[in-house]
């Protein structure tokens, strides 16, 4: 019974996680992950781990995809596109590099983790786990968690909520306006190349390499030639 | 099932997330990606925690959940915030302010 | 007072003046700068005399005192001290080199009253004098070094002394870049020295030389006499003897105080004090004796040739220098130590009264240095040519005045030793004869024959002045803008200071002989001997046949000089001329000075030009500019642009390099198990 429910629960989970790749659209991805998260969840339910599947559903697909579908909505982006229309040769071109390389290299990943996990026979790795006993305090029962969190983990759990509370101050700030707003409605192509403007140094003009220092360069060599080679012995 | 097959499945979903980020170009996307990972890790977190019969790894695993929820929320703070300034965030690549 | 304190006094006593009339010449009152330099000069010759009464005072055995300041660096392996020796030799040449300095400084006071560089030039000269002081008493190699040293930049500085002549500071250079090729010889030749003794200090290098430890007891020692030849070069270049003699004619830029007390009487000297100082280990390599010898031999006769044919007055006194000194070298490299040093104090006589004579001349002629244009100053300036007859006399060697005395001497120890020093000795006669023709040539010009007009000026009693001050050498109009030389040309008839200096100069030359009359008076070799106990070659006793016939000999070749030299320019004046016009490439030779400086030019300056023209044209900007520097930089941007390339920008790029590093690092640790 359990295998089956493995499987299908594996296959649900590795299915989403196949869609938040694949899916061209960002709104299916986070559907998609939505759905990946819930299989999750009746995983670490085969593995006993009823607090943690709880908090999975609740906070994780509850709380943080439902932010994620407010501001896919909000931001959205245009599907992504494998016709490259509007981009550059220069990064279509590395756009296929990449996903070529991309995809060997995570097969090399993969082929790898399972070397490890297979080619030792697991000897590591004990067959059924725990014995199920249950009880009010037994593996996995959000009081057993709660106990932990707060005597052996004390630390933990007072740097994870600090941690929250610096990401909402963070997030506040990034999202607060600022004023004049008006000046934001300028170009917002060449605000982003104008970033850095000629002139202003940067990296590959001081190597030499920039538009800016092929001028320059006109005029050394021309100073140069100009010197006079010295005056003879006396 | 032995723990080998939830360790697999980690794995596999750990390696989908990580060829996602690097594949994907909408922002938002990579960033789904990137949760993609966590939850592998999470899954093998777990996976272990049940093989000892301790809750170190729940222990753990509930707080890579707290930071991812703090990393979504920042990462998709900036995203709002580049949206703001009507900057085009429709690829990655263009974001590429560091180069050379 | 002993005698190391007098000699520490007259070491300090110049250092004073120097520092006094340097820094505080502002402070002076009109020109007490050289009256306060004379006076140091002076009480230092005092000083010396103290020393020397004091010295006598001493049993001869116990005449080499040593005296220590400071140690410098005294520690395993070196001794290097402060310290002065204090015998016969040093204090010898102390007496000769204050005396005569303190006389050239009461005449400077004369000869350099309106030059503004007044104040500078007695500052300088009386660092001269310390230096040589410094040089003469120094008792380890390594103050001996410094004294030389301070003494070429001393000359230096005096030759150049009126800058803005280019001709004079070319040749303050020519001077100091061979004197610091002696330079280099002497330090080379101490290193040699010290290898084997393990002592600076001169008493305990004798010492161990002469017993045999340090070089064994055969003679020539082949690191003995490579030490002995580079301490020569020092000594050939300091004393101007061939080959590194062409910096001491055109040293006669320097105001002629300045030839009188560096380039006659003292510097050029320094040579013959070291061969002199160094006896021992010279005694222990003859083969640095011979050549010593030989080189001495033919620099007196090749520079008594040249004189013959000079015209600036000054340059002929300058070559007759090189040629005296070449007897001097000569003498102490045969072992006529006493005779060298009797010869050397001599010279110093009658050659600075020459060179004031030709100052006072010099003067009268409003800075013009030409024989060609000198003539029938006889009645003009009596005390001038009165003090050219003795210096004359004094240097052709006319009984009985002193040179007479000394360089027979010299000849006599040379042909005593026999063998090839016959050869010496010879020549030695040939320059007997040489040195009167060309003293007496310059005699006759300046003095006989028809008046020029400045002479006929002087005569009026008012002496010339030049419209327009030239360059003595070029003709070219000179700069004198910033003072010097000063419109005051100074005549020892008019000078009382002059006169005083000059006359004292003339009693030297006229009554030295008496010191060492041969066979009657042996002053100076009484003196000397403590220094020269220990050598095998300081002996008196000579052939009498071979006594009297030179002294026969010199005084017959002395009178047949003056006569031959009487003959040509007085009595029939075209001779000059027709023998010069029949021996045309004879007389360019000696005109050229033996083509030594075309030689020099040749090998030594054209090649250095010419390195340096390839170092600036081709060296400089293809290896070093393009190869190295740009090679280096060209490397370092390659490198930076192939590592700049991993920057490109994309985030993915990133993310995807953080994922290769995971698998590189699982794949690591999968081998590991």
């Amino acid at each position: 019974m359990s295998a089956v429910l493995f499987f299908l629960a594996a296959l649900g989970v590795i299915a989403g996680a196949l869609g938040v790749v694949l899916l061209r659209d960002a709104f299916y991805s986070v559907l998609a992950l939505v759905f990946h998260l819930v299989c999750l969840a009746v995983l670490f339910l085969l593995l006993r781990s009823e607090f943690v599947a709880a908090v999975q559903v609740v906070v994780y697909a509850g709380a943080v995809m439902v932010l994620y579908v407010f501001v896919v909505a909000y931001v959205g982006g245009e599907p992504d596109r494998f016709d490259l229309g509007r981009l550059s040769d220069r990064s279509a071109g590395q756009s296929a590099r990449m996903r070529i390389g991309a995809t060997v290299l995570g097969a090399a990943l993969l082929v790898e983790l399972m070397i490890a996990l297979l080619g030792t026979g697991l000897e590591g790795v004990r067959h059924q786990g725990a014995p199920y006993s249950p009880g009010p305090e037994t593996f996995g029962t959000p009081a057993y968690v709660g106990k932990l969190l707060l005597t052996r983990f004390l630390l933990v759990f007072e740097v994870a909520s600090f941690l929250l509370l610096i990401a909402a101050v963070g997030a506040v700030v990034l999202a607060r306006r600022r004023r004049g707003l008006e000046q934001d409605l300028q170009e917002p192509q060449a605000q982003l190349h104008r970033a850095t403007p000629r002139d202003a140094g940067s990296m590959a003009e001081g190597v030499g390499g920039g538009p800016a220092t092929q001028q320059a360069a006109g005029v050394l060599s021309a100073a140069v030639a100009s010197q006079p080679t010295g005056s003879s012995l006396p | 099932m032995t723990i080998g097959w939830y360790l697999a499945v980690s794995a596999i979903v750990f390696v989908l997330g990580a060829v996602g980020v690097t594949v994907r170009r909408n922002p938002l996307v990579v960033l789904l990606c990137l949760e993609l990972m966590l939850n592998g890790a999470n899954l093998a977190l777990i996976a272990f925690s049940r093989m000892w019969g301790n809750g170190d790894g729940q222990i753990l695993a509930l707080v890579v959940m707290t930071v991812a929820a703090c990393e979504v929320c920042i990462g998709l703070g900036m995203i709002v915030a580049i949206h703001r300034r009507r900057l085009p965030v429709d690829d990655v690549d263009e974001l590429r302010e560091l180069q050379g | 007072m002993t005698a190391t304190t007098s000699a520490w006094i007259a070491l300090a006593l110049p250092l004073a003046g120097t520092v006094t009339v340097a820094f505080g010449y502002r402070k002076l009152p009109g020109r007490s700068a050289g009256w306060i330099a004379t006076a140091a000069i002076a009480l230092s010759f005092c000083a010396v005399i103290g020393a020397l009464i004091a010295l006598q005072g001493k049993a001869p055995e116990h005449r080499q005192l040593t005296s220590s300041l400071w140690n410098y660096a005294v520690t395993a392996g070196i001794d290097a001290r402060v310290s002065i020796l204090v015998d016969p030799l040093s204090v010898f040449m102390l007496l000769v080199i204050t005396g005569v300095s303190s006389l050239i400084h009461l005449y400077s006071i004369s000869y350099m009253d309106e030059d503004r560089g007044n104040a500078r030039f007695f500052a300088y000269l009386n660092f001269f004098v310390f230096s040589m002081v410094l040089l003469v008493l120094a008792s380890n190699f390594l103050l001996l070094i410094v004294g030389w040293a301070f003494v070429g930049a001393a000359s230096y500085l005096l030759i150049s002394f009126w800058y803005r002549r280019t001709t004079a500071t070319r040749a303050g250079l020519k001077a100091f870049v061979i004197n610091v090729v002696g330079d280099v010889g002497l330090v080379l030749g101490t290193y040699f020295i010290f290898k084997h003794t393990h002592t600076l200090e001169f008493l305990q290098s004798f010492h161990r030389t002469t017993s045999g430890a340090a070089f064994g007891s055969q003679p020539n020692n082949g690191d003995l006499v490579a030490g002995c030849v580079l301490l020569l070069v020092g000594a050939f270049a300091k004393s101007a003897q061939i080959p590194l003699q062409t910096w001491l004619p055109d040293a006669m830029e320097g105001p002629t105080p300045v030839s009188a007390l560096i380039h006659a009487a003292t510097m050029v000297t320094a040579g013959v004090y070291l061969i002199a100082r160094m006896h021992p280990l010279f005694e222990h390599a003859p083969a640095a004796q011979d050549v010593g010898a030989v080189i001495g031999a033919s620099t007196l006769f090749v520079a008594g040739t040249i004189a013959l044919v000079q015209l600036d007055i000054k340059r002929v006194i300058a070559y007759s220098t090189m040629s005296q000194i070449g007897y001097m070298i000569m003498g102490v490299s045969v072992g006529a130590y006493a005779a060298g040093l009797f010869h050397l104090m001599t010279h110093a006589f009658f050659k600075a009264l020459l060179f004031m004579g030709a100052g006072s001349l010099i003067g009268a002629m409003a800075g013009e240095q030409s024989l060609a244009k000198m003539g029938g100053f006889r009645k003009a300036m009596p005390f001038t040519y009165g003090c050219f007859i003795v210096g004359g006399l004094a240097l052709s060697g006319v009984p009985p005045f002193s040179g007479f005395f000394s360089k027979d001497e010299i000849l006599l120890v040379t042909g005593e030793r026999g063998g090839w020093h016959w050869a010496l000795y010879a020549i030695g006669y040939v320059g007997a004869l040489l040195t009167p023709i060309y003293t007496f040539r310059m005699i006759f010009r300046a003095f006989h024959g028809e008046p020029v007009q400045q002479a006929r000026e002087l005569e009026e009693g008012h002496p010339h002045h030049a419209e327009v001050p030239r360059n003595p050498e070029t003709g070219e109009e000179e700069d004198t803008d910033v003072g010097f030389p000063g419109p005051h040309h100074a005549i020892a008839e008019r000078e009382r200071p002059m006169r005083v200096a000059m006359s004292l100069l003339a009693l030297g030359a006229v009554g030295a002989g008496l010191l060492q009359i041969p066979k009657a008076d042996f002053v100076i070799d009484d003196f000397l001997r403590p220094t020269f106990s220990d050598s095998s070659l300081y002996s008196t006793h000579t052939r009498n046949w071979l006594l009297v016939t030179g002294l026969v000999v010199g005084a017959v070749l002395a009178l047949a000089g003056i006569a031959i030299a009487y003959r040509i320019w007085v009595l029939r004046p075209g001779i000059a001329a027709a023998l010069q016009a029949r021996a045309r490439p004879l007389y360019e030779l000696l005109a050229n000075a033996w083509y030594f400086d075309a030689a020099i030019d040749a090998l030594i300056v054209r090649p250095a030009a010419a390195a340096g023209r390839f170092a600036r044209d081709v060296f400089d900007p293809r290896v070093i500019e393009e190869t190295l520097v740009g090679g280096t930089t060209a490397i370092v941007r390659a490198g930076s642009a192939a590592v700049r390339a991993a920057q490109s920008g994309f985030v993915r790029y990133y993310a995807a390099l953080l994922v290769l590093g995971v698998t590189g690092v699982g794949f690591y640790f999968l081998l590991q198990s």
